[in-house]
C-alpha cells in the first residue's frame, strides 16, 4: 500500500467525533478515499457485490473497491438501462461514467440475472478490463474447490496484467494475513452489536463495516483497532428496545438514513449489510497454497445469501440461526426494489418465520429513497405491538 | 421418448409440414406428461438453457420444461389467473412471470391448460439464468425432491472465449464433467436404474442430428424471401428442439424440417407475407399477444429472419455442436460448456453477432424487446442498442413489455412505435434512393 493515509480525518479525535467522520465519509457519494489513493499513484480494482477474494487485488498493490452503488442520480447511466431494474446497477455505472470513481479493473459476478450483464455493459463503455469471476454455483460438487482455485488463478493473471507486476504466493499470504485481521475485527464489531448493542448505534456500526470496502485494509484495521476498544469502554445505558435482525442488505444498500431510523427504534443485533466483506467466517490458513485456501474458505467456511445455493445452507435455516444466535426478537425482512433474489427469498423467509413463530416486518427499499416518515411510523407500530403485546 | 409422431405420419404436403408436425409433437408430449401425472410416474424438471436431456433421456425420464408450461398459459391467455394466484401466495409483481405461473400450476396440483403436469422427481438446472436456481429452490422446498445445478462457467470478458486444449477451457470442462458424473449418480439413485452407456450414445446420436439440423435451418433462412418467421414458426421449431432433444422423434422431425426448408429455398417459397423488411428480433416474444405482436410487423411487410431467442432459448443448439460418441461423457461436457456459453453470449455479448447477422441475413433493422419478467435477457439491451446504433448505424426499435404479464403490455403504444419505426425506415430508404439518383 502507499504510505499516505486516505482517511486521516478520524485520527486524533474523540470517539464520537471519529464516528462522525466515519459516517460522513460513508454518506458521501464521492468516495474521496479512492481518489486520494489514485492521487498517490495507486490503481483501483472495482468488484461488484456480493463477494470477491480481495486478497488477489490487494496482493498486487492495488486498492480493492467494493462497488455498492451510491446515493446519486443516474443521470448518465439511465440511458444505458431499461426499466424494471434495481437502482444499484445504474448508480454503480454512474459512479464510473461520471468519473466519481475511476477504475483500472472491474469485476462482477453472476449473482443475479441483472448483475450478470454488468461486465458486458461496462466492457462496451470502458477500455479497462471488465471481467466476470465465475464463483461456483454448485459448491456441493466435488469439483468445485479445484475449479475455483483455477478461476482464482485466472483472476490472478488478469490482475497481474492490470497491475503490471507479478503476484507471488507470498504476496497472497501477506494479504491473507491482513484480511484475516480485518475479518477478526469485523467479527469483534458484530460481537459488540450482539452482546451490547447499546454501545454502538446501528448507523455507526454500518459505517465502520462499509469503510472496509473503500480504503486500504491495513488502514481499516488501524481504524477498527483504535475505535473498538473505545466503544467497549462506553458507559451507555441499555434501553428498552426490541432486538432485531435486518435481512436484505446483501447487495443494494439501504439508505444511510434508513439504517439510522432502524437504530432509533430498535437494536439491530445482526444483519447482512455488505455481507461479502464478512463472507469468510474464519481465518484463512496462511500455510500451503494460498489460492486453494481461499477457494476452500469460500465454499466451506462462509456465510450465506440469497444469491448462493448450497445444499448445506438452506437460507431460511441460516436466517433462523442468525436470529437465534443474536437472541433477536424479530426480523426486518427487506428487499431492494426490483431485486429478484431478495424478493423471492422474502417468501420463503416469511413462511419459515411464521412456522417458527417469530415476528417480522417486511419492506422494500431503494438506495435513493429520501422519505422515511411512513416507514418509520409502520416500524414504530410494529415495535409497539411487540413491546406491549 | 416412446411417443413417435402418431398424429403426423399422414402429413404429405411438404410446405408447412414443420409447423403441423411440431404442433402434433407438442400435443403428444403434453399427453405423455398428463399420463405420467395420472400414474404418479417420475419426471425431471429442466430448463431450456442446458436441459441435459442427453442424460435424462438415457434414463427414459419424461422431461417437464416449466418455462414452456408458463409461456403456454400466456399464449392461451390465462396467464393472469396464474400470476395473481402466485402473488396472493406472497410472490412480488416484480419477479419473473414464468416462475409465478409455475408456482400457481404447482399450487393447483399440476393443473395446466394443456393437461396435468407431473410433480418433479428431481430438477436439473444450469446457471445460465440465476432465476433457474431460485425457481428450483421453490420445488426443493415444496416437494423435498433433489435439485441439481450444473454450473457452467461462461465468457469472462467479451471476445475472450477459450476452446478445447486451452488450460482455462479444460479446467472448466473438467468441472462440468465432474458434475455430469454426479448427476448420473443422482439419476441412478432417483430412478433405481443403472446408467446404460450404449443407450447414452444412442441419445447423443439423436441430439447430434438435431444440432446439425437446427444450425442448417437457421442458416437456410438467409434465403430471400425468408423461409420461416423466426418469431412465430421459429418458436414452434424450438419447442420441439427442447422437448425432444436426444429422442428419435426429435431427430426425425428435424431431418424432415431441413428437407422442407431446403425444398422451400430451392423453389423460392417464403412465408405467407410479401416480404418487404427483413428484421432481427432480440429479446423474448410478447406471449400475451403473441399473434398480434407479430402482426404489428407483418402488416408492414416485415418478417423476422433470425433472433437471439432462437439461439439462447435453444440452449445454444444453433452452434451445431456434435458429440464424439467414442468419448461420450467428456464430449458432452465440452458440448454443454460451449453450447450453454453460446446461449449466454447471445444474451450478454450479442452485439458483434448481431452485426454479422445483419450482414449475413440481409437484415434491415433490429427489434429489441426487453421484458419486465426477464432481467437476464433484458438488462443489457438498452446499452447494446446504443452500441449498435453508435458504432454501426443499424436501424433499431426498442419496445418494452412482458412475456407473461398483460398488465404491462400496451398494444396501442406498441403499435404507435412500430408504425413510427417503419415510417422512419421507409423514409430512410426513399432518401437513400433519391441520393443515389441525384
Amino acid at each position: 500500500m502507499t504510505t499516505e493515509r486516505v482517511f486521516p480525518e478520524w485520527r486524533q479525535k474523540s470517539l464520537d467525533d471519529a464516528l462522525y467522520e466515519c459516517r460522513e465519509m460513508v454518506e458521501s457519494p464521492d468516495f474521496v478515499t479512492v481518489s486520494r489513493w489514485r492521487a498517490n499513484g495507486g490503481k483501483v480494482g472495482g468488484h461488484f457485490q456480493v463477494y470477491f477474494p480481495e486478497e488477489i487485488i490487494h496482493a498486487a498493490g492495488m486498492l480493492p473497491f467494493k462497488v455498492r452503488g451510491a446515493a446519486v442520480e443516474p443521470n448518465q447511466a439511465d440511458s444505458h438501462f431499461g426499466s424494471y431494474l434495481c437502482s444499484i446497477l445504474k448508480t454503480s455505472l454512474e459512479l464510473a461514467l461520471s468519473k466519481r470513481v475511476q477504475f483500472d479493473l472491474f469485476v462482477s459476478h453472476p449473482i443475479c440475472d441483472a448483475a450478470r450483464n454488468l461486465a458486458a455493459i461496462w466492457g462496451r463503455n470502458f477500455d479497462h478490463p471488465c471481467q466476470i469471476l465465475y464463483l461456483p454455483q454448485n459448491p456441493n460438487s466435488a469439483g468445485s474447490v479445484e475449479y475455483l482455485r483455477h478461476e482464482y488463478d485466472r483472476m490472478r493473471r488478469v490482475v497481474q496484467e492490470v497491475a503490471g507486476r507479478q503476484i507471488g504466493d507470498d504476496d497472497l499470504r501477506n494479504s491473507i494475513v491482513v484480511f484475516n485481521e480485518n475479518r477478526r475485527l469485523l467479527r469483534e464489531l458484530y460481537e459488540i452489536k450482539r452482546e451490547t448493542p447499546w454501545l454502538i448505534a446501528a448507523e455507526d456500526a454500518y459505517a465502520l463495516v462499509s469503510l472496509a470496502g473503500m480504503m486500504p485494509r491495513e488502514e481499516h484495521n488501524e481504524l477498527l483497532g483504535a475505535l473498538l476498544p473505545q466503544i467497549r469502554q462506553r458507559t451507555n445505558k441499555q434501553e428498552d428496545r426490541i432486538r432485531v435482525v435486518f435481512e436484505g442488505g446483501f447487495c443494494e444498500q439501504p439508505p444511510f438514513d434508513l439504517v439510522q431510523m432502524l437504530g432509533r427504534t430498535t437494536y439491530v443485533v445482526d444483519d447482512d449489510f455488505l455481507i461479502g466483506l464478512r463472507w469468510i467466517t474464519q481465518d484463512v490458513p496462511t500455510a500451503g497454497d494460498p489460492l486453494h485456501s481461499l477457494a476452500v474458505a469460500y465454499t466451506e467456511h462462509s456465510s450465506y445469501s440469497p444469491v448462493q445455493h448450497d445444499l448445506r445452507k438452506p437460507k431460511e435455516e441460516m436466517l433462523l440461526q442468525r436470529i437465534r444466535g443474536a437472541r433477536a426478537e424479530a426480523a426486518i425482512l427487506a428487499a431492494a426494489k426490483m431485486c429478484e433474489p431478495g424478493l423471492e427469498e422474502q417468501v420463503s423467509y416469511t413462511h419459515a418465520l411464521d412456522e417458527a413463530g417469530i415476528s417480522y416486518f417486511v419492506n422494500e427499499f431503494e438506495e435513493n429513497m429520501s422519505s422515511f416518515d411512513q416507514l418509520e411510523l409502520q416500524l414504530e407500530t410494529f415495535v409497539e405491538n411487540l413491546l406491549f403485546a | 421418448m416412446k411417443t413417435v409422431m402418431s398424429t403426423t405420419t399422414a402429413t404429405t404436403n411438404i410446405v408447412g409440414r414443420g409447423n403441423q408436425e411440431g404442433a402434433a409433437l407438442f400435443r403428444d408430449w403434453f399427453a405423455e406428461l398428463d399420463t405420467t401425472a395420472a400414474s404418479g410416474g417420475q419426471a425431471a424438471y429442466v430448463f431450456v438453457m442446458g436441459s441435459i436431456n442427453e442424460i435424462l433421456k438415457s434414463f427414459d425420464l419424461p422431461v417437464v420444461f416449466p418455462e414452456i408450461n408458463s409461456l403456454q398459459t400466456a399464449v392461451r391467455r390465462v396467464a393472469h389467473e396464474y400470476l395473481e394466484e402466485a402473488e396472493d401466495h406472497g410472490y412480488s409483481p416484480d419477479i419473473c412471470g414464468y416462475v409465478k405461473a409455475d408456482v400457481a400450476v404447482q399450487l393447483r396440483g399440476g393443473e395446466h391448460p394443456m393437461g396435468r403436469i407431473p410433480r418433479p422427481s428431481l430438477s436439473v438446472l444450469t446457471n445460465a439464468c440465476n432465476t433457474y436456481i431460485k425457481w428450483a429452490e421453490i420445488w426443493e422446498r415444496m416437494y423435498r425432491t433433489p435439485m441439481f445445478t450444473i454450473d457452467i462457467p461462461g465468457t469472462r470478458q467479451a471476445g475472450t472465449q477459450t476452446w478445447a486444449g486451452d488450460s482455462d477451457f479444460e479446467a472448466d470442462r473438467k468441472y462440468v464433467e465432474v458434475q455430469l458424473r454426479e448427476l448420473i449418480a443422482l439419476c441412478e439413485q432417483v430412478t433405481g436404474r443403472k446408467f446404460d452407456v450404449d443407450k447414452f450414445r444412442e441419445v447423443l446420436g439423436y441430439a447430434n442430428v438435431m444440432s446439425r439440423s437446427w444450425s442448417r435451418i437457421l442458416e437456410l433462412n438467409r434465403s430471400t424471401p425468408s423461409l420461416f418467421n423466426a418469431l412465430t414458426d421459429g418458436t414452434i421449431f424450438m419447442g420441439v428442439a427442447n422437448g425432444f432433444r436426444g429422442t428419435e422423434a426429435g431427430a426425425r422431425y428435424f431431418e424432415r424440417l431441413v428437407e422442407e426448408m431446403e425444398y422451400k429455398a430451392a423453389n423460392g417459397i417464403g412465408t405467407s407475407i410479401e416480404e418487404k423488411y427483413r428484421l432481427l428480433f432480440v429479446g423474448v416474444p410478447c406471449y400475451p399477444i403473441f399473434r398480434r405482436f407479430n402482426e404489428l410487423f407483418t402488416d408492414w411487410g416485415g418478417t423476422f429472419v433470425n433472433s437471439t431467442y432462437l439461439w439462447f432459448a435453444s440452449g445454444g443448439t444453433n452452434r451445431g455442436f456434435e458429440y464424439d460418441l467414442s468419448n461420450p461423457l467428456s464430449s458432452l461436457a465440452e458440448g454443454v460448456l460451449v453450447s450453454v456459453r453460446q446461449a449466454m453470449d447471445a444474451m450478454f455479448h450479442q452485439n458483434e453477432v448481431l452485426v454479422d447477422m445483419v450482414r449475413d441475413f440481409s437484415a434491415d433493422g433490429v427489434i429489441y424487446h426487453p421484458i419486465k419478467s426477464c432481467r437476464t435477457v433484458s438488462t443489457g439491451l438498452a446499452d447494446g442498442r446504443r452500441f449498435l446504433t453508435e458504432k454501426h448505424g443499424i436501424p433499431s426499435l426498442f419496445i418494452e413489455s412482458d412475456m407473461m404479464d398483460r398488465r404491462v403490455v400496451s398494444e396501442a403504444q406498441m403499435k404507435n412505435r412500430v408504425d413510427a419505426f417503419f415510417e422512419g425506415l421507409g423514409s430512410r430508404w426513399r432518401q437513400a434512393a433519391a441520393e443515389t439518383k441525384g
